[in-house]
């Protein structure tokens, strides 16, 4: 039995919503009462049945949907993908490991039959049933890090490795939470990170780097990062910040529960086998409160953590306008009685 | 001095004579001041393989000071634009040992080192010396258009009208700090406008 797909949208009627499956299944960022930045990368490994770890590639009902507001995007955006000339092997490697992972965890909608070089890749959902020629561009309707991204749930960083450093080299990036690979892209880690608050004076970035750099293959590698959206708007780029910013003046008493959505990112962190760069994928997953508080763990908890969140970290997920209403809201839900330890919903 | 402010931000430092036969100078405006300056601390001969290029500007200031310098080559042209042509020629012919020096305004260097970057010179291999005028040079992250010599902040987009923050967060590969709506969230809130890279 395979996936069944949403139709849904990510902009103007925002018709998306998690089945109450997905809602369990949601990747709650926290597992305390409180958040700071950590260094909180640990190994990607398969987790439980019926989680977003059940395949480390993780495909789920909003996949198709999330591919079409990807095509719209870039249609109105082409700089949303952009690959460095010396990055085109590992657009390859990133091509094989996507096909691989996705076919490996579910046959019912992909297939990938190797023939030497002669590639068949058969993606069921979007209705694609392409032959090519492994390494040799011209025989791909896109290069190869675009095609294999645009049949890819998540945005896509690939870092090059060389002098100690990782460099922002290419990239599918059309789900962000508001940074712009367009002017990132060709800077190293601690640039593109230059403006996170905190976390440079705490070291964080110097001891992440030192972590990535030494990533293996076969070894993957992940963290959580979250924000959080109004609406349930998968293009939260800087570059339309002008036309989604006037959301965030939006929220009211009334709304809170449609309007606003947390936002975890799931990264992860590969090393690819040729190129011997990194690829760092960015799965996005978006709940809104009224889905959230459906457990009730989750919102004691989650009013806890925006309400003590330091102002300065407040200010850079861009909170700052309506948290009060926010904490307000779940405060209605949060008795003050304790909560169990880690991530998951009671 | 611009003061340091995020790890993306350029920091310049001063211009210092590197040991090499080929020299090339790029500045503009104050610029040219960090080039007398370095040159008293050169070895005899040293401007004897060196070309300055030196952008003066509407007053025509510091072009004797480095004509007594004698370097082999002295350029003068009238804009960044007028000159690029020619610079992107002379570094995709440099010699390997070519050391590149280059001061004044940080649209200036940061131009320059665009052109050297996309020759393929590596950014750490440079000199730079920052004179002159903090006016930054800014991308529109919204239209992508870029508006030189900006001095106030917020400031508008020259291109699609819209008022941005000038963001710290810079782009070697742009030469350009980012720009971005100040008032994305509510169009009615206008702060006041500040001479703030003078």
């Amino acid at each position: 039995m395979g996936i069944t797909f949403r139709k849904e949208t990510f902009r103007d009627d925002f018709t998306f919503k998690n089945s109450p499956e997905h809602i369990r299944r949601f990747p709650f960022p926290f597992n305390e009462d409180a958040y700071m930045y950590a260094v909180n990368i640990e190994p990607h490994v398969v987790g439980p049945k019926g989680s977003v770890l059940e395949n480390l590639i993780d495909v789920d009902e909003h996949y198709v949907a999330e591919m079409q507001d990807r095509a719209l995007v870039l249609a109105e955006d082409p700089l949303r993908c952009q690959s460095l000339p010396h990055m085109t092997l590992a657009g390859w490697d990133l091509l094989e490991l996507l096909m691989e992972q996705q076919a490996l965890g579910y046959p019912e909608h992909f297939t990938l039959e190797r023939n030497g070089d002669r590639w068949r890749w058969i993606n069921r959902p979007l209705g694609i049933d392409d032959t090519f020629t492994f390494g040799d561009t011209s025989t791909l309707p896109y290069g190869p890090m675009e095609y294999i991204t645009r049949q890819s749930q998540g945005d896509f960083c690939i870092l090059d490795q060389r002098d100690g450093n990782l460099w922002m080299d290419a990239g599918m990036v059309t789900t962000q939470a508001d940074w712009s690979l367009d002017f990132d892209i060709g800077m190293n880690f601690f640039e593109w990170h230059a403006p996170v608050p905190l976390a440079h004076e705490k070291g964080i970035f110097t001891r992440a780097l030192k972590f990535l750099t030494n990533i293996q293959q076969g070894k993957p590698a992940r963290r959580l990062n979250w924000t959080m959206t109004i609406n349930p708007r998968l293009d939260t780029s800087p570059e339309n910040y002008h036309k989604w910013g006037p959301d965030r003046a939006t929220v009211t008493p009334e709304n809170v529960g449609d309007k606003v959505h947390l936002r975890v990112e799931l990264q992860s962190f590969w090393r690819l086998p040729r190129s011997n760069g990194i690829v760092f994928p960015i799965r996005c997953y978006l709940i809104k409160m009224d889905e959230l508080v459906t457990q009730p763990k989750w919102a004691r908890r989650l009013h806890r953590v925006i309400r003590d969140l330091p102002e300065e970290l407040a200010t850079y997920k861009g909170l700052t306008r309506y948290r009060p209403t926010l904490v307000e809201w779940l405060s209605k839900l949060d008795d003050g009685s304790p909560t169990s330890s880690g991530f998951g919903p009671d | 001095m611009a003061a340091k402010t995020i790890i993306s931000r350029p920091i310049y430092g001063t211009l210092s004579p590197q040991p090499g036969k080929h020299h090339l100078f790029i500045a503009d405006a104050e610029g040219a001041l960090a080039i007398t300056d370095m040159a008293g601390k050169a070895p005899p001969g040293f401007f004897d393989g060196a070309e300055i290029v030196f952008i003066p500007g509407p007053e025509g200031k510091h072009i004797a000071a480095l004509e007594a310098l004698k370097p082999a080559q002295l350029h003068l042209p009238p804009s960044f634009a007028s000159l690029l042509p020619r610079l992107r020629q002379t570094l995709t012919n440099a010699h390997m040992g070519l050391r590149l020096y280059l001061a004044g305004t940080e649209g200036l260097i940061g131009q320059a080192m665009q052109a050297a970057l996309e020759a393929g010179i590596d950014h750490t291999s440079m000199q730079t010396e920052h004179r002159g005028s903090l006016a930054r040079r800014m991308q529109c992250v919204h239209c992508k258009g870029i508006t030189e010599n900006v001095t106030t902040q917020p400031a508008l987009c020259a291109h699609c009208g819209l008022l941005l923050l000038v963001r710290d967060h810079y782009s070697r590969r742009l030469a350009a700090f980012q720009g971005v709506c100040i008032n994305a969230e509510d169009r009615s809130e206008i702060p006041p406008m500040e001479e703030a890279f003078p």
